[in-house]
């Protein structure tokens, strides 16, 4: 508190202890939560008022395939941690090394998601129909949640995956400018850690 | 910053609770646990791996104070926001006669 504040009335100094553009991304994180906050909560709304939800996903290989792909994002915070612990020593080589592997491993998980997209619209999944098989009264509006959520998501995790390589190509890139991009990295996987629970995990097909 | 620095091991013991958490998810789905008791758990489970996220990996856990008074307030708000409408859902199960 000492440092903080120098005398009464002064506005303190540095009052979060961090720089501002990592204060900066903080507070993008909380704009960008309440986005997708915002998302799910309209996904709870229509599925409680709906008649029926479908529930298309089988466990395999639906699930597993998603698991695997939950699997991939973890991994990528990991290398991402990996990332900044090698950037706090200066070790630039190796920094861009776990950066590439971080994106890597996002790009997989973009292209996974690809795949399982393109399965479930070549079922006949749109945005405001769902297919006949998938129930008679199924709410139409599964689509529109599903590709609404999932797809800025995925919007997420590509313009990660562009940002982190803009921030190892970087030759002046300082250790904060690394640890930004990995707070905006972790904030995606944060968010995928309530999109697949509840997109997924909440409509198996037994 | 400096004084609290989280080693590479402890970065890895993260990671492997958030995989053990995301398992018994994916378990609990496989079981087939009542579409209500599945809502609440997920829930719980991944409230837990956003905190293992936030506090480990985003290092909110070793900034100042008055920077966590500032996020994680927010943060509670926003997941409460989302989770407005879930009551309604287990009170949907007795409405279903009206149609």
């Amino acid at each position: 508190m000492n440092q903080t504040l120098t005398t009464n009335w002064s506005g303190g100094v540095s009052p979060f202890g961090i720089g501002h553009r990592k204060l900066g991304m903080w507070l993008f994180i909380l704009s960008d939560s309440l986005t997708f906050g915002a998302l799910l909560m309209c996904y709870g709304y229509v599925r409680v008022a709906s008649e029926a939800w479908a529930k298309p996903f089988t466990f395999s290989p639906s699930i597993i395939f998603s698991t695997v792909m939950t699997f991939c994002l973890l991994t990528s915070s990991l290398t991402m941690v990996m990332a900044v612990a090698a950037s706090a020593k200066g070790d630039r080589p190796k920094m861009v090394k776990w950066i590439a592997a971080t994106m890597i491993a996002g790009l997989a998980f973009v292209v996974l998601h690809l795949i399982e997209w393109n399965h479930l619209i070549a079922e006949g999944l749109r945005p405001f129909s769902v297919p006949a098989e998938w129930g008679e009264n199924a709410s139409p509006m599964f689509g529109a949640t599903f590709f609404a959520i999932t797809g800025l998501h995925m919007l997420h995790v590509l313009s990660g995956v562009i940002y982190l390589g803009v921030t190892a190509a970087r030759k002046k890139a300082t250790h904060e400018d690394v640890e930004i991009s990995g707070l905006y990295w972790h904030f995606v996987d944060l968010v995928w850690m309530f999109v697949f629970p509840l997109i997924y995990l909440l409509s198996i097909k037994y | 910053m400096e004084s609290e620095h989280i080693t590479i091991r402890t970065y890895s013991l993260v990671w492997l609770w958030l995989i053990a958490l995301t398992a018994i998810e994916v378990f609990l789905g496989y079981i087939h646990v009542p579409l209500a008791m599945m809502l609440v758990s997920v829930i719980g489970l991944s409230i837990i791996k956003a905190v293992l996220i936030m506090a480990y990996f985003m290092h909110l856990k070793f900034e100042r104070l008055s920077l966590i008074l500032t996020i994680v307030p927010a943060m509670v708000v926003c997941i409460l926001l989302f989770l407005a409408f879930f009551p309604d859902g287990f009170r949907a199960f007795s409405l279903k006669t009206f149609r």
